[in-house]
């Protein structure tokens, strides 16, 4: 006992850590790092847990103190008047048009582009892909005000086009994630093709296009949750109320009632839920896409 | 000799086949290469390019949309000099980056150490900590107004449990910057995953080799994780920088009273730049204002990142040293 505090003391680096982890048997080490992560993962999940059972609870159950989260009183009440205040259907169809769009003009041009950028041999693809880069590192501020004007010049406030149109002509940060992609893949495969005589586009559809299929998904389930959880863009450039997309429509909502805590939690599940089903469809996807976008 | 000649002769003729064929491809190349790109080509100049001259055009102009715009010079710049609430809201902001910078490279990297370890169920686990991640920011903002309720909500019935009485998150000035930083927390899920990926690439023998050195954890860490995750701290330390930056929708939603679209919490204590300009911009119309604000911000971000990126060949390490 003496010995090792005199060890510790003298020497910072001691061996006294491996001992100690073999004294601790391994099945021990094991459930407590176990024990550790599921706390973290609890940490996380549990607002979501929160929201669910407010939405369930009556409302005398929704204000007590302390709160607790199992309902005394199971009620789809919240529900109720959540559809009954907010025209769900509309937003939800409105968000998905907007998301779908997002994903289709994603899905079209940005593996274009990239293929442009990585497998063609001409003397704008370093200049092009400086230019994405550069404005991939613009505050999205400097463009909101001059696209505003442009948007509202032609007429297009309360319509879906300044939300969508941009998907089409490629988002930077997607032709980045695709090109980076393109760039293993061995020219060898391309040439075979464009030998056989293969026309430019015909090489890009039936080979480049399937062999880019994980980053092209990984790019369009990332912009559906974008356009998905949007809310700077639809508050600017859509007033009218039939035109709302979820995050609109929850906004005013809470504007009106404020401490209506049971129907709005009951409308934050109901549009938590979409975003739910594809996380849980294209969950690789996102993993995937998070690291590869930092580490090449 | 005439061997030579003919060898000559022949080689200027393929060099003459090959001559006229090769500026042929190569601006064939060139206009698939503009074919391919032209949604790109045209979304540059017409989402970036024209904007971007255009901002700074404004930037020097007195503009409210309903007039066309009037040139005053630097006007804008120096009123934003004299403007105390243009202050506020890029002191209000960069507070929030140095707490939410550094907490979220600490949790993001410390979960990830915790997650990479061979349990049953890691997928699992990795997922839900993503899930708030892709959950709309409107939606995470009214469910944290409701868990940092000061009567109903978890979070202070949570310190109540170590006998702590929590503050009034939203409506106590020096509370809120907390409670927004808390809510970004919650979604660090991706900085995460990204650190996950990079620990898993930590070359195995050096650990093994620090334990045989008589490292312990800590020390390990400091001598073997730190360095060689250190790149990737650089990366997400700058993209978590600009976020910060340009922050709007979780103070906006943490702040918003009713339908008033300017309020910004308790003594303005959580007015971000971002919000400020917006409110210039389509509040106050004032359209001129906003955009020399943007340019603002954009150097802003600039300097940041640069300065971080100077401070980074003091910590962070490359390859194999």
């Amino acid at each position: 006992m003496a010995q090792s505090e005199t060890q510790i003391m003298t020497d910072a680096a001691s061996p006294r850590e491996l001992p100690a982890t073999r004294r601790t048997p391994k099945i021990l080490r094991r459930l407590r790092q176990h024990g550790l992560v599921i706390a973290l993962a609890l940490v996380f999940i549990f607002p979501l847990l929160v929201m669910i059972s407010t939405a369930l609870k009556s409302p005398q159950d929704v204000f007590s103190s302390p709160p607790t989260l199992i309902p005394s009183e199971w009620t789809f009440n919240n529900f109720a008047t959540a559809f009954d205040q907010i025209p769900v259907w509309r937003y939800l169809g409105n968000t998905m048009l907007v998301a779908g769009l997002s994903v289709l003009g994603t899905a079209l041009s940005c593996p274009l582009v990239a293929y442009a950028l990585s497998k063609v041999r001409w003397a704008g693809a370093k200049p092009l892909f400086i230019m994405v880069l550069a404005t991939m590192m613009l505050p999205p501020q400097v463009t909101l005000i001059p696209l505003f004007l442009i948007w509202n010049g032609v007429g297009a406030t309360n319509t879906y086009l300044p939300l969508v149109v941009p998907a089409f002509l490629g988002t930077p940060f997607f032709i980045f994630l695709i090109r980076q992609f393109l760039m293993n893949v061995p020219d060898d495969l391309l040439e075979a093709a464009r030998l056989d005589g293969a026309s430019e586009l015909r090489t890009y559809a039936t080979i480049v296009l399937p062999i880019a299929r994980p980053a092209i998904v990984t790019a369009a389930v990332f912009q559906f949750v974008w356009a998905w959880t949007d809310f700077l863009n639809p508050l600017i450039y859509l007033n009218d109320e039939s035109t709302y997309t979820l995050s609109i429509g929850l906004y005013a909502f809470f504007g009106e009632n404020d401490v209506a805590w049971g129907p709005l939690m009951a409308a934050c599940t109901m549009f938590t839920i979409p975003a739910l089903i594809i996380f849980l469809i294209g969950q690789k996807f996102f993993i995937g896409g998070i690291s590869a976008g930092a580490i090449k | 000799m005439s061997m030579l000649t003919r060898r000559r002769s022949e080689a200027r003729q393929t060099a003459r086949d090959l001559a006229p064929k090769r500026p042929r491809t190569r601006r064939r190349s060139f206009w698939i290469g503009v074919a391919f790109a032209s949604p790109f080509i045209v979304g540059f100049l017409g989402l970036f390019a024209y904007p971007i001259l255009a901002s700074g055009y404004y930037s020097f102009t007195d503009f409210n949309l309903f007039q066309s715009p009037d040139w005053v010079g630097l006007d804008n710049y120096e009123q934003m000099a004299n403007d105390d609430v243009f202050w506020k809201s890029l002191a209000n902001t960069l507070v929030l980056a140095v707490m939410g910078v550094p907490l979220t490279i600490a949790i993001a990297l410390g979960g990830a150490h915790l997650l990479n370890t061979p349990i049953k169920g890691q997928p699992l686990y990795r997922a839900v900590i993503y899930l708030p991640s892709i959950i709309p920011i409107v939606v995470g903002g009214y469910l944290w107004r409701w868990l940092l309720n000061t009567q109903y909500g978890f979070v202070n019935y949570f310190l109540s449990w170590f006998g702590i009485s929590g503050p009034s998150w939203l409506q106590e000035p020096d509370w809120t910057k907390p409670a927004i930083v808390l809510v970004v927390l919650w979604t660090v899920g991706g900085t995460m995953i990204i650190y996950l990926a990079a620990l898993k690439d930590v070359p195995h023998e050096l650990y093994e080799a620090a334990s045989i050195d008589g490292a312990g954890p800590w020390r390990r860490f400091l001598n073997v994780t730190w360095p060689t995750v250190s790149p990737v701290t650089l990366f997400q330390v700058i993209v978590c920088l600009i976020a910060y930056l340009q922050i709007f929708t979780e103070p906006y939603v943490l702040a918003q009273e009713r339908l008033n679209n300017i309020s910004s919490g308790p003594d303005q204590s959580m007015l971000t730049y971002a919000m400020y300009l917006y409110q210039n911009a389509f509040v106050y119309l004032k359209m001129g204002y906003a955009s020399a604000m943007a340019w603002v911000l954009f150097i802003v971000t600039l300097i940041v990142t640069l300065v971080v990126l100077a401070s980074s060949k003091r910590w962070v390490h490359y390859g194999s040293k």
